[in-house]
């Protein structure tokens, strides 16, 4: 029976080339068609009214004049009189209508009284906090000893920002009933088969009875996991209607409602030995990502000292809750380390390159791959000849050199795959996963492409429905093991299978036949080897079927991987602007099966790291607990001139590749914020501790560090 | 960069008008249609940069008034006639996608930042949830799905495709699109251009190294780094 491994170095024919993704052309002309393109006939627009408050009971609710309204055909009520509201912007009453500016014209007309209660949103200020949750500390040795008596020392406090995912296509779905009891949900989601079962539950239908179909994403990042109370709604709204029902949130209520990411407010003091070696650690760390608080980020990250403690306090604030952000708690925790570690080399007259290589023990199994790593890094950023000591520059505009090490795991998850060969030669994989827009339908059809020893063009991949075998979420990197785990074993399977049926009919034996560059090979060589099609004719009307699953037989994925970036900044004294000149990550993520895809991963995490470094905040008023900035003008992404010359490098090859596949969607977007930190600090001299990094606050810390 | 076109706005409506420019600076619910003609007038009254287009509207002698209700309209796209009766607040972008079923340009912020509803009019990019649909009648109108098709791509498409300059690809059409506009009015950009022009578009899963590559492919060449 099949070996389930992947093939070796020299076999392979797809695994670890530069494939283009299969879905570009569609993607690219404008053809497929996301969740919100989505047009049934007969189709309403939904468009929900929200809490103008940050907190506050809704006391009356007056739909008459919506109801009232020509084209409007249905009000429902979310959250009806007596519900306390707990953020600006939460849905109270949804419109539909027969056009998307009538359901506008309903949701305006609609007529909501408040008891504004307090409110309280900016948790920065925590002493202000009316519910702060502190948490025991965690404490390993005796790190107050240790910081006693060593002879360096440095202390800081550091600020991340709360940002939100700001999914370029915003959250929502398409809902049309077939019948009383069946329902289709076109959804954008990370998560088809988790969907299916959480909206069947919430309007009391079989999960089986719900089909969900993804099959082209606009943006998730970890915010799109839940069916949500707009998916519920959107289904009821359909179903009183009798109409498909289309609901997709607004920008203002994408970036308030739809997802945030903590923020993380750390004070650190840490000490050295007269080597360099560090020997303490001591934080205090706090932070929101809405009425939840915040969970601890891990501190100290990446490294675990002998002595070391960290106490977490979480804050709970009246702004829309916190989802999964990519690489949860990691880009804060890297933020505050790195930056806490880079503070206290300068205090010890070290380069941080040679302080980090120094204590590289301390970042545990990992540590070898990160000195591989940094070494590369170095010489790729021409790190030796290049860095000078904090504050060397002279003039207006100053540049530095910053760098950082970050970790996650990305082992497979759950996942089935069933493969289908059929006699016209076409080989199918049925698989119940969604492409976020990270090249997984392009992954799973390598992998069976590989396994069978064909071309991609002879492969077909059916996914993006819950009807289909199911698979896990897309969300932690866990996606591109679990896919290929199943898809894999499913194929190995599958050519068992073929072999098994066809043998008889070629008058040979299983074992005595071998897939191999798109052709049917006799291992004994009793017959000529023969073109797949021609073989694949053997199989019959009925299509050879087999099952994979992951986890499963066989190393196929593995967990942990650790990449390092750097980056080469200048910034404006005058202004406080800073710039990206250059930024450089090595990273590893076991057994790459495309190379094009895993760069974009890494290439798309360093911008979105030099985002959410420079420019992303969400701003609260304390005021009016509203969110300022809740569009695309004030909420800023980089734009394509803002993002500096990119320099990617994948390990492969031995001691990478023979783990198997590993994700990739979380590492490389833990660390461009601190290894932005790190060069600003570099470059100006003062210690930038604040994300983003506005002008305004790099200017403060100049101002500040020059006083 | 993505061009938006400024409402020709009769000096009759004026006071009216401001009444309106007052009402768009509350918070609350306002039309399209009335931010756009308050902060036109808004903008003519303090500082009269617009009164030479509100000169050449009235020169062109009183417009016929259209709506609330709506009105038969007719657009040319992609090469193709089509119809539609449309509120005249429609904006072109909600046209296409809400009306006509082409579904290419993207609705993102609808606020004329993001450049995902970008498409060509008479040549010129421009941000389609920023353009009245009624403003667009007697225009060419070229969106994401007339440069090209799967089988028969438009250069700067095949450019995406090779440098994966696409993830989730919501922005993509967009790009594309000004990219096209781009390539048309400097078939030789270098790298500053590139980016000035296409400054308007917005990315979030950080597609911009391979949009420089695609571009210099499509360009027949040049360097860019990614």
């Amino acid at each position: 029976m099949a070996e389930y491994t992947w093939p070796a170095a020299g076999d392979r024919l797809h695994i670890g080339k530069h494939i283009s993704r299969l879905d570009g052309p569609v993607k690219a002309t404008g053809r497929a068609k996301y969740a919100y393109d989505v047009n049934r006939r007969g189709m309403l627009w939904a468009v929900m009214v929200q809490s103008p408050h940050a907190h506050a009971r809704i006391t009356a609710i007056d739909t008459s004049a919506a109801e009232a309204m020509d084209g409007v055909v249905k009000v429902q009520v979310i959250q009806d009189v007596g519900t306390e509201i707990q953020w600006a912007h939460d849905e109270i009453v949804a419109v539909a209508a027969t056009s998307e500016e009538v359901a506008r014209d309903g949701a305006a007309a609609v007529k909501i009284e408040y008891e504004v209660l307090p409110h309280f949103v900016n948790e920065r200020a925590v002493d202000e906090a009316p519910d702060a949750q502190p948490a025991q500390a965690e404490t390993t040795g005796d790190p107050a000893a240790a910081m006693a008596s060593a002879p360096t020392k440095s202390s800081g406090t550091y600020h991340v920002a709360q940002i939100a995912h700001c999914s370029l296509e915003s959250h929502g779905q398409v809902a049309e009933w077939q019948d009383e009891e069946t329902v289709t949900l076109w959804a954008s989601t990370q998560a088809i088969s988790g969907v299916a079962s959480q909206l069947g539950e919430r309007i009391g239908i079989p999960a089986s009875n719900v089909h969900v179909e993804t099959q082209y994403m606009g943006g998730g990042f970890g915010s799109k996991f839940s069916v949500d109370r707009w998916g519920v709604v959107c289904a009821e709204l359909a179903k009183e209607t009798g109409r498909p029902v289309k609901l997709m949130l607004d920008r203002d209520q994408e970036v308030t409602v739809a997802g945030a990411r903590p923020s993380t407010h750390a004070e650190v003091s840490t000490a050295a030995d007269a080597d360099g070696n560090v020997v303490a650690w001591d934080s205090k760390s706090w932070g929101s990502g809405g009425p939840a608080g915040a969970n601890s980020p891990p501190l100290p990250y990446v490294f675990a000292f002998d002595d070391q403690t960290h106490m977490h306090t979480s804050v709970p604030t009246n702004t829309g809750p916190a989802r999964a952000w990519r690489a949860p708690r990691h880009p804060q925790a890297c933020l505050v380390t790195m930056r806490a570690l880079e503070d206290l080399a300068h205090a010890a007259g070290m380069d941080p390159l040679d302080f980090f290589l120094k204590n590289i023990d301390k970042t545990g199994e990992r540590s070898g791959t990160y000195t591989e790593e940094l070494e590369k890094g170095a010489e790729l950023m021409g790190w030796r000849d290049r860095w000078r000591p904090r504050g060397s520059g002279t003039g207006t505009v100053r540049s530095g050199l910053g760098l950082a090490l970050h970790t996650w795991g990305g082992r497979g998850h759950r996942s089935n795959c069933e493969v289908l060969a059929y006699r016209d030669g076409l080989v199918e994989a049925r698989i119940g996963s969604q492409d976020l827009g990270t090249g997984t339908r392009t992954i799973i059809a390598l992998v069976l492409a590989e396994t069978f020893g064909l071309g991609l063009e002879q492969v077909k991949v059916t996914m993006g429905r819950s009807v289909l075998p199911a698979s896990g979420a897309s969300g932690g990197s866990t996606t591109v093991g679990g896919v290929s785990g199943s898809t894999r074993r499913a194929a190995l399977n599958a050519v068992d299978a073929v072999f098994e049926r066809i043998a008889p009919r070629l008058g040979t034996e299983m074992a005595n036949l071998e897939l191999k560059g798109g052709q049917l090979h006799f291992k004994d060589g009793s017959m000529a080897a023969m073109p797949w099609r021609q073989a694949a004719t053997l199989i019959g009307v009925n299509p050879v079927s087999a099952t994979g699953a992951n986890p499963g037989p066989g190393q196929l994925n593995d967990s942990g991987v650790g990449g390092i970036q750097m980056a080469d900044v200048s910034v404006d004294m005058e202004t406080g602007v800073v710039s990206i000149n250059r930024m450089v990550a090595v990273q590893d993520c076991g057994l790459i099966l495309d190379m094009k895809l895993a760069e974009s991963q890494v290439y798309g995490s360093l911008i979105m790291g030099v985002t959410y470094a420079l420019t992303e905040e969400r701003v609260f008023d304390p005021h009016t607990g509203q969110m300022l900035n809740a569009d695309m003008e004030f909420y800023k992404l980089a734009g394509i001139e803002d993002v500096g010359e990119m320099i990617v490098h994948m390990m492969t090859g031995p001691g990478y590749d023979e783990r198997g596949v590993i994700g990739l969607g979380e590492p490389p977007v833990i660390a461009p914020g601190a290894a932005i930190a790190n060069a600003a600090t570099n470059a100006t001299g003062v210690p930038i501790n604040e994300m983003p990094m506005t002008p305004e606050r790099v200017l403060a810390a100049i101002n500040g560090g020059m006083a | 960069m993505a061009q938006t076109r400024y409402p020709k706005t009769p000096r009759e409506e004026q006071p009216e008008a401001s009444a309106d420019s007052a009402e768009t600076t509350a918070r609350g619910p306002f039309s399209r249609r009335q931010f756009l003609r308050g902060s036109a007038a808004a903008g003519a009254a303090s500082a009269g940069l617009l009164s030479g287009i509100l000169d050449d509207a009235a020169a062109q002698g009183e417009p016929g008034v259209a709506g609330p209700g709506a009105v038969d309209m007719a657009f040319k796209i992609n090469g193709k006639a089509h119809v539609a009766t449309l509120e005249p607040r429609v904006t072109l972008l909600d046209a296409l996608r809400n009306h006509l079923d082409l579904t290419g340009a993207k609705k993102v912020c609808d606020r004329g930042t993001c450049g995902a509803c970008t498409v060509l009019m008479n040549g010129d990019p421009v941000y389609a949830c920023s353009v009245l649909a009624i403003e667009a009648q007697g225009a060419d109108v070229t969106t994401v799905e007339g440069l090209g098709s799967p089988a028969n791509m438009h250069p700067i498409q095949q450019a995406f495709v090779d440098h994966d300059a696409q993830q989730c690809g919501f922005c993509t059409p967009g790009f594309i699109v000004a990219s096209a506009a781009l390539l048309n009015r400097h078939p030789n950009p270098d790298q500053d251009t590139v980016h000035r022009e296409l400054g308007g578009n917005l990315c979030r899963c950080g597609t911009y190294a391979g949009v420089r590559a695609a571009v210099a492919q499509a360009a027949g060449g040049g360097t860019t780094n990614g």
